[in-house]
């Protein structure tokens, strides 16, 4: 008897799983169902450099059918509920779908209304965010007005989607006001609930040395409580504050809506609990999860979704075989680090191990948590490879899903390095 | 990681203050813990946040994220300052005798 695979979500995660089934399993074994509200696709790392005018918004956006192999069939319409009790899901035009195995990947959304103040007067005017087309698209128009002043960029609160993207942000701002000429007119502020530049100890360590080389103030372990627009201030919790004249502000992230509408999928934050190496949910067996929908302790990041999806397709073919699950997922991460000027770091790592310095993939490769052209250039030719690559299911020749150690350097760890 | 001495019962505290071995956390505790914290006296409200961290933690295999404990715990992220003005995750995590909230990756 044929079985039903319904996707939620149209992204990186659900459209390359959607793909890799098809390959595995022919129309007469699996129809594969993938449920999205619109039909933009969101290339979304090409979104940090719309501000900069290094790119634009409308071409960073493609049709989502479009991205999807024959014989899988593309649902728009938005998603009421998941009834986990009758395996179906209810969409918001009435109609019910059932399904053998339901795949979430509805990704990340933000949520700038849970910030008191974030979307009163001041936003889109003097308070921006560069995580949606829109609000990058809006923040370049001020950037090109803008001709000193004070620019903070802050993190409301963890997790975020591509936690490196403000840092990245912060180089590209210092590159940018330098190449208009006016660097010295300008104040660059970061601010951040984290205790230091980053998550991880040694990567911490180099960001915050690169930030101090290219003159952006680091402020750590503020927690925004509220955006003052129209005063120009971020007011922590604690009473503490940090003035602007420009804010570019990552808001809150929350999984999807229809998460918290459906009993027993989601946690307090709408995320789905999930097996950090199966990716099967704790709320179901035939439901699993992958992407930023899941609460897995891993970035939230495409990388971490292209990673996964070897696995968790491997796993809905075994569940569906009644076969044990392929516990392999280990947390691997890889993301390039724009750093302005032509340049970008690249830093790899899983749940173990943290990014560490050395040669990616093996000791001849690209250069690890150091600066380099070859990265800038890795990192522009990636949106080609996501289009046609990636979405599609293919493997890159010499990059597994499981982390490479060959080319990294633990011995270095302990050293603090500045090049 | 260093051995302290609490309520006269040895324990180990990792770098950041953290117990290493929430099994070695008793009740007993909690008031020596906060004063270490600058908590001198501890309300009702902190209590409520303390046995809320402990039992997600045992519950969930980590603590909750202040953001979290806004959501879940009954208390507010505003009243959660003004009680741990440190930090609520953090400083009750300290004091619920747990590993630190693994919110940030």
């Amino acid at each position: 008897m044929v079985k039903r695979v319904v996707i939620l979500g149209g992204g990186t995660g659900g459209t390359l799983t959607a793909n890799r089934l098809r390959r595995v399993y022919s129309d007469t074994e699996i129809e594969i169902a993938v449920i999205d509200q619109d039909d933009c696709h969101v290339y979304q790392p090409g979104l940090l450099f719309v501000p900069f005018g290094l790119a634009h918004a409308e071409d960073i956006v493609r049709p989502r059918g479009r991205q999807f192999h024959h014989g899988i069939d593309y649902v728009k319409s938005a998603i009421d509920h998941v009834d986990l009790e009758t395996n179906s899901v209810q969409l918001t035009d009435g109609s019910t779908l059932g399904y053998d195995v339901l795949v979430i990947a509805s990704g990340a959304v933000l949520v700038p209304e849970e910030t008191d103040g974030l979307v009163g007067p001041g936003w889109m005017e003097k308070v921006f965010t560069f995580y949606s087309p829109e609000g990058a698209a809006a923040l370049g128009a001020a950037l090109s007005r803008f001709d000193g002043g004070r620019l903070v960029v802050n993190v409301v609160d963890m997790p975020i989607k591509c936690p490196v993207a403000p840092l990245e942000f912060c180089f590209l701002a210092d590159w940018y006001f330098c190449e208009r000429g006016i660097r010295d007119e300008v104040q660059l502020t970061y601010v951040t609930p984290l205790d230091g530049a980053f998550t991880k100890p040694i990567a911490s360590q180099r960001l915050a040395g690169m930030l101090a080389d290219k003159r952006v103030e680091l402020v750590t372990e503020f927690n925004t409580g509220e955006v003052d627009g129209k005063g120009g201030r971020l007011i922590a919790y604690d009473g503490r504050e940090v003035g602007f004249d420009l804010a570019v502000v990552i808001p809150l992230h929350s999984g999807a809506a229809y998460v918290g509408r459906s009993p027993g999928l989601g946690d307090s934050l709408n995320f789905v609990p999930t097996d950090e190496h199966t990716l099967q949910s704790h709320a179901a067996p035939n439901v699993f999860v992958i992407g930023d929908a899941a609460n897995v302790p891993a970035s939230k990041a495409g990388s971490v979704t292209h990673f996964e999806g070897e696995v968790l397709v491997e796993n809905v073919r075994r569940y569906l075989a009644g076969e044990s699950l392929d516990a392999s997922f280990d947390g691997h991460t890889n993301c390039f680090i724009e750093t302005g000027f032509h340049k970008a770091l690249l830093i790899d790592f899983d749940y173990e191990t943290e990014p560490l310095p050395g040669h990616y993939p093996s000791s001849v490769g690209l250069p690890l948590l150091a600066e380099s052209r070859l990265n800038h250039l890795g990192k522009l030719m990636f949106e080609s490879f996501y289009w046609h690559g990636l979405l599609p299911g293919r493997d890159i020749p010499g990059i597994s899903s499981a982390m490479p150690t060959a080319g990294k350097r633990p011995a270095a760890a302990n050293v603090s390095r500045k090049d | 990681m260093s051995t302290s001495t609490i309520a006269n019962i040895d324990v180990e505290l990792n770098n950041e203050g953290f117990f290493v071995d929430p099994d070695q956390w008793t009740v007993d505790m909690v008031s020596e813990l906060a004063l270490r914290e600058g908590i001198e006296e501890l309300t009702d409200a902190h209590w409520q946040v303390i046995r809320f961290m402990r039992s997600e933690y045992l519950a969930k295999g980590t603590g909750p994220t202040v953001r979290v404990l806004g959501k879940t715990s009954g208390v507010s992220i505003k009243e959660l300052y003004q009680l741990f003005p440190k930090g609520p995750a953090k400083v009750a995590a300290k004091i619920a005798g747990i590993p630190k909230p693994r919110g940030c990756i």
